[in-house]
């Protein structure tokens, strides 16, 4: 799932200036799931606002409002009375959801209030470990289903590297985040598979990940 | 490779292939602009190593470009190795800085992935990671035996010709898959490795039994990673604080011993005498310095018995002063080793 963390609340109150009219947008999906920016969040961090505008002596109105899918123009349709009162909107959705609520009203500005960290398996309680970089040339047929573009520091295609130690990476050796290639090279021993750790991968076509410009996927069979 | 039979001719192929046991150095560049530092450095290295190292950005910390530092190294009559990680550049910047690297006058590469930002000084920059060491090699040793740059175009005009290094951990992990990687570095193209520091001796032995009977050591030269150990702190910080290595606690014995009988660092502070004081820390300093250089010493003489050691790389960065009385102990390199100075090779 797409997962975020909210911003520091003295960055959102920057963002904010000097508008009267605020609106919380929140969205139902992925950070309602990862608890960044879902309607819960959206009531706290608006009480937030509201206590903080009082402190200072500031007359604002804060209003919030949750979607079901920020990133879609539909859902936000539904929020639309809210936005045309507002003189900014502050949205916790990810970084998608912003854009698609700058495209949709370009006569208002709608501001981050989270800001989004990856694509991340929830792996315990309150615990996200990016899974996935959407390189857009996926090789985890090639690794024991384990991601080294997303998962090794330095995204190696021919790991281990020399800073591999007791199943750690050295990077992050005090978070005692594991070595991914030690996992693959773990994982593919236990399938039999250790032929694919021998091969020489060449460099990556890049292309296919952000480096070849802003992707876009055009489906003729589902256009209308 | 070439009609004389040397896929390059730099010093070091041809001392590695006459048989000789080999002796590399290393040089940091410094954090400045400024000269000098190079010409004192290197000037300690000149005419008793086969080459010297010079470090990409090491850790991650902006020094002066490795290849700049080489072209000063040639001026000096020193044959320099190149350091170039995939850290900085990308394909393109590789490959054309090497283009420039060869014109100049640069013959040895070694090819790294590189210590990571984080490490450095600007631990908020981006990485770039594009190849590792491994596709770099490949991507190198293409340019050279088949005359094309990463892209497959051809390269019309003189190739980048360079004698391939490459880097091994023995005390990676995990330890069983080590002798495989270094497998995997010789079919891209190394021809030459140098190992990460080694104090801890047996363990290396054990790797590099397990690279005989592979046959690597036929298809490769490996060099052994060495360096002096100046203090007792220096001993425990690399055993204790630096990923990938291991220090045998022999040696942190060693290092303290070293300087029993003499006032404690306690002992010192406390005397009243300024002089004193600073004779007895001159005094504490000299013999942590003496029995770190002895140190080396026997683990060189130590590497000299294990089958497949075709040399060392000595690291002494910061400390170049030691590389001279480690190598005339050990009797190696180009000045000092017996062997050479009977047939007139150097």
């Amino acid at each position: 799932m797409i997962v975020g963390e909210q911003k520091p609340l003295e960055e959102i109150k920057s963002m904010i200036g000097d508008a009267k009219k605020v609106l919380v947008l929140g969205c139902g999906t992925c950070v309602t799931v990862s608890f960044a920016g879902g309607e819960k969040e959206v009531a706290i961090l608006a009480s937030q606002l509201r206590m903080a505008s009082k402190m200072e002596g500031i007359e604002r109105e804060i209003r919030e409002f949750t979607v079901q899918r920020q990133c879609e123009y539909e859902y936000n349709d539904l929020a639309a009375d809210y936005v045309r009162e507002a003189d900014i909107i502050v949205s916790m959705a990810c970084g998608i959801g912003v854009q698609t609520m700058n495209a949709q009203f370009p006569e208002k500005i709608t501001v981050p209030a989270v800001n989004t960290t990856g694509l991340s398996q929830p792996t315990e309680q309150g615990v996200w470990e990016e899974r996935c970089q959407a390189c857009g040339d996926c090789i985890l047929h090639l690794t024991g289903g384990l991601c080294p573009i997303a998962r090794c520091a330095k995204s190696l295609l021919n790991g281990p590297c020399g800073g591999s130690q007791n199943g750690i990476c050295e990077v992050y050796a005090e978070r005692e985040t594991p070595c991914v290639w030690d996992q693959i090279y773990h994982r593919l021993k236990d399938l039999g598979k250790l032929d694919l750790i021998m091969e020489i991968r060449p460099p990556k076509n890049w292309h296919s990940s952000r480096h070849g410009g802003q992707r876009k996927i055009v489906r003729e069979d589902l256009r209308l | 490779m070439s009609e004389n039979g040397y896929i390059v001719g730099s010093n070091l192929e041809k001392a590695l292939k006459a048989g000789y046991f080999v002796a590399t150095g290393e040089l940091g560049p410094p954090q400045s602009a400024d000269r000098s530092v190079i010409e004192y450095k290197a000037g300690l290295l000149k005419g008793i190593v086969d080459s010297v190292n010079i470090t990409d950005n090491q850790t991650a910390v902006v020094r002066m470009s490795s290849i700049s530092v080489a072209v000063m190294l040639l001026e000096m009559g020193i044959e320099p190795n190149i350091q170039m990680t995939a850290r900085d550049r990308n394909r393109i910047a590789i490959q054309s800085d090497l283009l420039g690297a060869y014109a100049l006058g640069v013959r040895n590469l070694l090819c790294l992935t590189g210590d990571h930002q984080t490490f450095g000084n600007h631990p908020q920059s981006k990485n770039v990671h594009d190849v590792d060491s491994i596709s770099m090699l490949q991507m190198v040793r293409d340019m050279r035996d088949k005359k094309i740059f990463q892209c497959g175009d051809p390269i019309k005009g003189q190739e980048p010709r360079f004698f391939l290094g490459a880097a091994a951990n023995p005390f990676g992990d995990p330890f069983e898959f080590r002798p495989y990687r270094l497998a995997k570095k010789i079919r891209a193209g190394a021809d030459f490795i140098q190992t990460q520091m080694i104090y801890n001796v047996p363990k290396f032995q054990e790797y590099m039994r397990r690279v005989v009977d592979m046959g690597l050591h036929e298809k490769v030269y490996i060099l052994a990673g060495v360096g002096p150990i100046r203090s007792l702190g220096a001993a425990k910080y690399m055993a204790t604080k630096v990923p990938g290595m291991e220090v045998d606690p022999e040696y942190i014995e060693r290092m303290r011993n070293a300087t029993k009988g003499l006032p404690s660092i306690k002992e010192i502070k406390a005397m009243d005498n300024p002089e004193e004081a600073k004779a007895a820390r001159q005094a504490r300093k000299e013999a942590s310095e003496k029995e770190g250089i002895q140190i080396c010493i026997d683990i060189i003489n130590a590497c000299k018995e294990i089958e497949g050691v075709a040399g060392v790389h000595i690291m002494a960065i910061e400390w170049e002063e030691a590389v001279d009385a480690i190598v005339r102990a050990c009797q190696i390199g180009p000045k000092y080793d017996p062997a050479r100075k009977t047939d007139g090779t150097d």
